[in-house]
Parts: structure tokens; sequence; C-alpha cells
């Protein structure tokens, strides 16, 4: 880590626009939890719908998707990311200090708010809020690795993402049983049901095979953008 | 005192081979990299700068391989040609996150010495956003040299600036190369080439074209073969009377194309006799002169004569 690098990441990452973004999604789970309440009550079927498809299966993708390539691709985009490259740093620092802001950035807006939406839902009368919120920390982890990855990777991460995120995750992911098996959301479902207990979050997938998945997508995504770092080559004009 | 050497370096993307075959050594003091836009000037700087591998041949500071070599950056100030900085924070604390960045000892004391190098202390609680392009290009510069590098790179650092802003910024640049750091700074402006640097490398094209004082550069320039289109009461006339006078190489007169005359076209060797004789000429012979156009004045042809020679 190193906290120059993670100063200037916040600096991007938290400008007043970025922020006022991060906030709408959050606050707008939020507002659904309450009204959710307000109207179902406690219905079991209905409360798990807003936490399983709206906060685990879009704000935390999307999130992940805004904070994790933002962490790096705007600074890559304008070419500002010049002033990391000449300096003595070992490149694969620079890649985990960019994720580590990103991920506690998640925790804030993504996470944290995944927990207050279980809470405001169900109250501490079940283990949902808690199983959601170690499933959306854990799926953040992963998106933010391999969202920051793809911009590191490419100038179109965002599009890339997105089509990630609505096609594979969320509409293949959801349907053909074999994509599941390389689905974040479903890695994050497996690894929060083995400790919540299967019968409060299932999964498509086995614990095993969740914590295999997590664990390559964010090792193997964060070795790519040290190694990728090395060799950018910063935009210029001509 | 440091030497970046270039040894037969090649990059090439694709099939476009942007840097062809160069070598040059570049050593203390102020050199400047010329050439047209599009010759391959930043695809060298960004080579030099270690971002870029040469598809062949080797780029070195003082021995050391410089790419994929991040403690290369010790020795090396970039000062990149895109503005873009993290606009948010002050002058004074993105210079300071340089100097953090470097790990220097007293990056506060590194910092201030490098605002007050570039004369930016006056600005230098202001954020970055608030700031004229000749003060990005100063910040820029103090972010270059709060290490103290031996090597300072500057692609297109006049880009875009003021008349005044220029000055000041060559200013600062000679007292680098008094100083004993190697300097380089590139330009498409020979103007501003010749103003600066003692010594200069001419790229066209991605070749290495000439290299030397701005005075031999100048001459290779004016020295060659010069055309002009010519456009008179009496073209034919005129034209065997250039020749006659000795003070072209060579005049034709290309047929009429859609009705209009193309003019009489001359190449000469010598600029100051044709320019002497032609009004003489026409004079004599009772011609008026409409017209006398250099056809071949843009920098980009002088530099293709430079490389063709």
């Amino acid at each position: 880590m190193n906290p120059t690098v993670a100063l200037l990441t916040a600096r991007t990452l938290l400008g007043r626009r970025r922020a006022a973004v991060l906030i709408l999604l959050p606050a707008a789970l939020l507002g659904a939890a309450i009204i959710t309440r307000l109207t179902a009550g406690t219905d079991h079927d209905i409360g798990t719908l807003v936490l399983g498809a709206f906060a685990l299966g879009t704000v935390v993708p999307l999130l992940g998707l805004i904070i994790g390539t933002g962490a790096i691709g705007p600074e890559i985009d304008d070419g500002s990311i010049v002033y990391l490259l000449t300096k003595p740093l070992n490149r694969t620092v620079i890649a985990l200090t960019k994720y580590a802001v990103a991920a506690g950035t998640l925790l804030v807006f993504a996470v944290l708010p995944t927990f207050a939406t279980g809470l405001i839902l169900f109250g501490r009368s079940e283990n949902l809020a808690a199983g959601y919120t170690v499933a959306a920390l854990v799926a953040g982890l992963a998106y933010a690795a391999l969202f920051l990855a793809l911009a590191v990777a490419s100038r179109n991460a965002v599009v890339v993402g997105l089509s990630y995120a609505l096609i594979w995750e969320s509409l293949i992911g959801a349907h053909v049983s074999g994509a599941q098996t390389l689905s974040v959301l479903q890695w994050a479902r497996a690894v929060a049901g083995g400790i919540v207990g299967t019968d409060q979050i299932s999964s498509a997938v086995s614990l095993t095979t969740g914590i295999i998945g997590l664990g390559v997508v964010i090792v193997g995504a964060l070795w790519f953008a040290g190694h990728r770092l090395r060799s950018l080559r910063p935009i210029s004009d001509s | 005192m440091s030497v970046l050497e270039l040894d037969r370096v090649s990059r090439w993307f694709g099939d476009v081979v942007a840097v062809n075959d160069i070598t040059m050594q570049i050593g203390p003091g102020v050199t400047g990299l010329l050439g047209p836009n599009g010759a391959g000037k930043s695809t060298l700087i960004h080579l030099m700068a270690g971002f870029l591998a040469p598809s062949a041949g080797s780029v070195r500071l003082d021995g050391e391989p410089v790419w994929q070599h991040e403690q290369i950056y010790r020795r090396i100030g970039l000062v990149p040609e895109r503005e873009a900085m993290y606009d948010s924070i002050s002058g004074w604390k993105f210079v300071l996150a340089n100097a953090r960045l470097h790990r220097l000892p007293d990056p506060a004391a590194a910092a201030q010495a490098a605002i007050e190098a570039v004369q930016m202390g006056h600005a230098q609680d202001r954020d970055l956003r608030t700031y004229s392009k000749g003060m990005k290009q100063r910040i820029k510069m103090a972010t270059a040299l709060v290490h103290n590098p031996p090597v300072l790179l500057l692609d297109e650092p006049f880009n875009g600036m003021d008349p005044r802003q220029r000055a000041q910024l060559m200013d600062l640049l000679a007292q680098m190369g008094a100083q004993g750091r190697t300097v380089l700074f590139s330009s498409h402006v020979l103007e501003e080439v010749e103003r600066l640097a003692s010594d200069i490398r001419v790229l066209v094209a991605g070749r290495h074209a000439a290299s030397g004082d701005y005075r031999q550069i100048r001459r290779l320039m004016t020295e060659r073969p010069h055309r002009y289109t010519v456009r008179s009461s009496d073209d034919r006339t005129l034209g065997a009377a250039v020749i006659a006078q000795g003070a072209a190489s060579g005049v034709w007169l290309p047929p009429a194309r859609n009705g209009a005359e193309p003019g009489l076209q001359v190449q000469t060797g010598d600029y100051a006799a044709f320019v002497r004789a032609l009004p003489r000429a026409a004079r004599e012979r009772g011609i008026t002169l409409y017209e006398v156009i250099p056809a071949d004045e843009s920098l980009e042809s002088v530099f293709s004569y430079l490389v063709s020679r």
C-alpha cells in the first residue's frame, strides 16, 4: 500500500460529480427497503427479492463497475496516470493500493447499505441481513478487482463491464445453469450461504466452487492489473 | 552528468513503423528534438522514458536499460505533453504528492524547492484547475524536477503557450541545461528549437534525418532546392529569361487544367540569386508579375528534403 497513491485515487474516485452518482444507488436501495417494509411488512419473498435482485444483483455489480473502473480508468483516459508511472514504485503496489481504495469505497456505498436494507426489511429476526451483507462484501471484492483490471486492459471498460454485468450476470447467469458456474453473484451467494445457512441464501454452485472462483478472480485480476501497468503507455496528444 | 543512448532503435505498431533505426546519444545540455507532427517524436520520448519497449535495438541511461525498470525514474524527470493532472488539489499538494511518491527524505523541502525553481510560489495554494496553460506547464516542470533528476524529458512543452510563457519556460530550460542536466525537448517549430537548443536532432517519418547545431540545420534547410509558382503577363518569356540569367535550375509550364493556367514552375538551388533575378528579368522585358508563390515551403517539405538527402 502506498498512502499517496491511495490519497490521489480517493480524490479521483470521490470527486464531487462521481460522489453524487455513488450516493444515488444506495439511496434508491434504502428507499426501496423502506417502501417495501411499510407496504409489505416483513414478507420473506418480497424482502429477499429486494436484497437478492436489487441489492446484490444490481447495486453491488453496478457500483463495483463504477468504483472499480473509476479507481484507475479516468487517470488512464486523461493521461494523469503518467505521474504515478514515472515514479520508482512497484506497479503491483499501485494496483493493490487502488484496489484497497476501491474496496473500501464499495464497503461504504454498497456493503453497508445492503446491511441497512437487511435490517430495515427483516430486523435481527433472521440471518438474512448478515448473509446478504457477506454476499455483497465478497461480490464487491471480486467486482472491484475484475473491473479495475478491465479498466487497465481496455479504454472501453465501462461498456464491456456493463455488458458483463447486465448480459452475463443478470440475463445468462440467471437462466443458464452452466453459466452460473462462472458467475460472481453465484459464488458470493455460495459463500454467504456457507456462513448463514443455505436455507437462508441459496446458490447454484457449491461453497468450494464459490471460494475458488472468487479467489481466482481477485488474485488473477490484481496480478494482471499490476503486470499490465508495467507496460502501460500513457496517452499523448500526438 | 547522464547520457541517454539509443542504439539502432526501431518501434513499430502493426504495419506502421513509428521509429526507424535510430542511433543517437543525448548528453548534458539542452537538446531539441525537431520534426513535423507525426514524425515519431512522442514515440521516441516514450521509448526514452521507458514507457515503450523498442521493437528492435536498445535504449539505455548510463548503461542501464530503461524499459520496465522502475528505479530509472529516480534519474529521469518527464514533463508530459498532456495537461491533465489531479485538478481538484492545489499546486503545492500535487508537487508534494510527487515528492512523496519518490519517497524523498524531506518531501516538503523538495516540493518547496521545485516550486521556487519554476517561480510558482505565488499560486501554489490554488487548485490546479484554476491555472493557466503556462502555470500548468510550470507545475508539471516542478513535478519533474522535485527529485532533482539529471535527465529531463519534455514532450512538446511549448504547445499552446503565449510568447511570454514561452520565453519564461525557455529561460528555465536553459538554466537546467547550464546546470549540467541532460535536457531533451520536442517541438515541431524550428524557431523554438534554435533559440534554445545547442544541439538539434531532426526526426522525419520516424527516421533521424539530421543533427547538429542550429546553424547547420538552418543551412541544410535554406540550401535545398526551392520551388516557386510564378504568374505573370508572359510566363514563357519570363521562364526563358530566368534560365538565361542562371538563377534557376529548371523551369516548366504545365498544361492548362480546366481552362486555368497553372503558371510558370521554377526550381532553383540558389534562393538568393533567384529572388534578385526574377524582378530584374521581368522589368527588363516589360513583363508584369502577378504572383510569386513558394510551392514547397511547408515544414513537412523541408523535412522531407532532409530525409531524401
